[in-house]
């Protein structure tokens, strides 16, 4: 129950007071409510839980996450950082 | 649905094994299950251990992906996973499901659930054999399908099975809130909602436990942001880091409380930061607070928590079916064997129980975990850990 996914809007309309979005999950598109985020725009990832989005997923912050992960990936390559031993 | 093959640890077929199966990259998603990322993370954590810590990840999504991606056997020995409260079906009371199973049992009625709960054992029955017995259960991702089903059959009544942590109390309270806005006279709720932090305080407070980091549910901060979780980790001086559901989210997640803990830190910290704000998500914390009050709350294993529950307010009774069903409450029966209880309060493993995968399996399950997709013994099960290494540490 806590599995929320992320997908991107591709449309966002007004129907009866609702926000209804149009959301791509990797192929599979859903109807999903965006009235928890009415900031959300068309090009914009969500996470969803229970046919509701969550939140606007922070691209910038994920970016800036996955980059440091990755630096922190290359210097182990480079064996600047311990190597990790196989598992004992 | 588990293939042995994708379970072998972070062995890094993982990363090609999965989207093998997928035409699509998810974007957001496969990012966070990459080898590449996980092996420094695996590292920085066997760099920094120097003794052993107990750590409990809240939320039983997070278990099942330790448990599918073999992080709890990557893991420096002297970093210990227990596995907490955090399945909303494992938790829902007795009474609650048994309740359910009366409602749908009525004529004219159509009760409409979770997918996952029909299962989940009742005392004497479960949803699935009602429904193979004539009764009208359905199922549905949303509650809001709930609400399309009560407007095209006015006839019948809908009961929507409202069972789940914060995550799906925004949802729940928007389909009671629709549902009063249009008038429906055919539709309402059996709630079952509970709250994280008032669990999470109760088992900190419990002499026996030995947890000394937590890894906190990622959606639910979501909603509610983590500002519950900061008096938590003050009044009890202990590290909680706000954790996603991806293999690296919870590495990273790992890792940041192994280094507080190796440091003598105890703060709150957000991993999940392209998800979770300090503050949450204001628009559903509102509408939860417009439909819902806090409450006493049972929780099936562990007994009363106070406060740590949802239920609906008066202004909405019309909509609560514990309100226009009249059901008594029955004798509720948990089979003898079981130890969910302390399985969920991480006192105990699910290898530990004596009729893991013998007598309970989740074909044929004694107890909620072995058969919730969140639940823990379900995800021993799934993930072949049914070894003595996998039991608990301590008798």
């Amino acid at each position: 129950m806590c599995l929320a996914i992320p997908g991107k809007v591709l449309q966002k309309e007004d129907r009866d007071g609702a926000l209804i979005g149009r959301v791509d999950f990797g192929g599979i598109t859903r109807e999903v409510q965006l009235d928890f985020v009415p900031e959300a725009e068309v090009g914009d990832y969500v996470i969803v839980h229970v046919g509701f989005a969550l939140s606007r997923l922070d691209a910038e912050e994920a970016a800036r996450t996955l980059e440091l992960l990755r630096e922190m990936g290359a210097l182990a390559e480079e064996g600047l950082e311990d190597k990790v031993t196989s598992d004992e | 649905m588990a293939n042995p093959k994708i379970k072998a640890s972070f062995g890094f077929q993982l990363l090609t094994s999965d989207t093998g199966l997928r035409a699509q990259i998810m974007k957001y998603i496969d990012e966070y299950r990459d080898a590449t990322l996980a092996r420094p993370l695996i590292a920085e954590i066997k760099k920094r251990v120097t003794r052993p810590w107990v750590l409990m990840e809240i939320c039983g999504g997070q278990t099942h992906t330790l448990m599918r991606y073999g992080i709890d056997e990557v893991l420096p020995p002297q970093v210990e996973l227990v596995h907490g409260p955090g399945c909303p079906v494992c938790v829902t009371p007795l009474e609650v499901i048994d309740k359910a199973l009366a409602i749908a049992s009525l004529p004219n009625v159509t009760l409409v659930s979770y997918g996952d709960m029909l299962r989940v054992p009742g005392s004497h029955t479960d949803l699935f054999h009602v429904k193979a017995n004539g009764a009208d259960v359905r199922v549905a991702y949303s509650p809001m399908e709930a609400l399309k089903i009560a407007r095209a059959n006015p006839t019948r009544q809908v009961v929507f099975l409202g069972i789940g942590f914060e995550t799906t109390a925004p949802a729940n309270a928007m389909a009671v809130w629709q549902a009063a806005r249009e008038g429906l006279k055919n539709f309402s709720m059996l709630v079952s909602q509970v709250l994280v932090p008032p669990a999470i305080r109760m088992l900190l407070k419990s002499p026996q436990h030995r947890v000394q980091g937590f890894i906190a549910p990622g959606h639910v901060c979501t909603v509610m942001g983590f500002e519950e979780y900061v008096e938590l980790s003050r009044d009890f001086h202990v590290p909680i880091v706000v954790g996603g559901f991806e293999p690296v989210d919870l590495l990273e997640a790992i890792s940041m409380l192994v280094a507080q803990l190796e440091e003598g830190r105890a703060e709150v910290e957000n991993q999940y930061v392209r998800s979770v704000a300090r503050a949450g998500n204001r628009p559903a914390q509102e509408i939860m607070v417009k439909v819902f009050e806090v409450c006493d709350r049972k929780w099936r294993g562990i007994g009363l928590i106070p406060r740590s529950g949802l239920s609906l307010r008066e202004e909405f009774a019309a909509f609560d079916a514990e309100k226009v069903f009249d059901v008594a409450a029955q004798d509720t029966d948990e089979p003898a064997e079981c130890i969910s209880a302390l399985v969920l309060q991480g006192l105990k493993k699910p290898p530990d129980c004596p009729a893991f995968g013998e007598r309970c399996t989740p074909a044929n399950p004694l107890g909620a975990p072995m058969v919730s997709s969140e639940g823990a013994c379900a995800a021993y099960y799934q993930y072949r850990r049914h070894s003595e290494s996998a039991r608990s540490k301590t008798p």
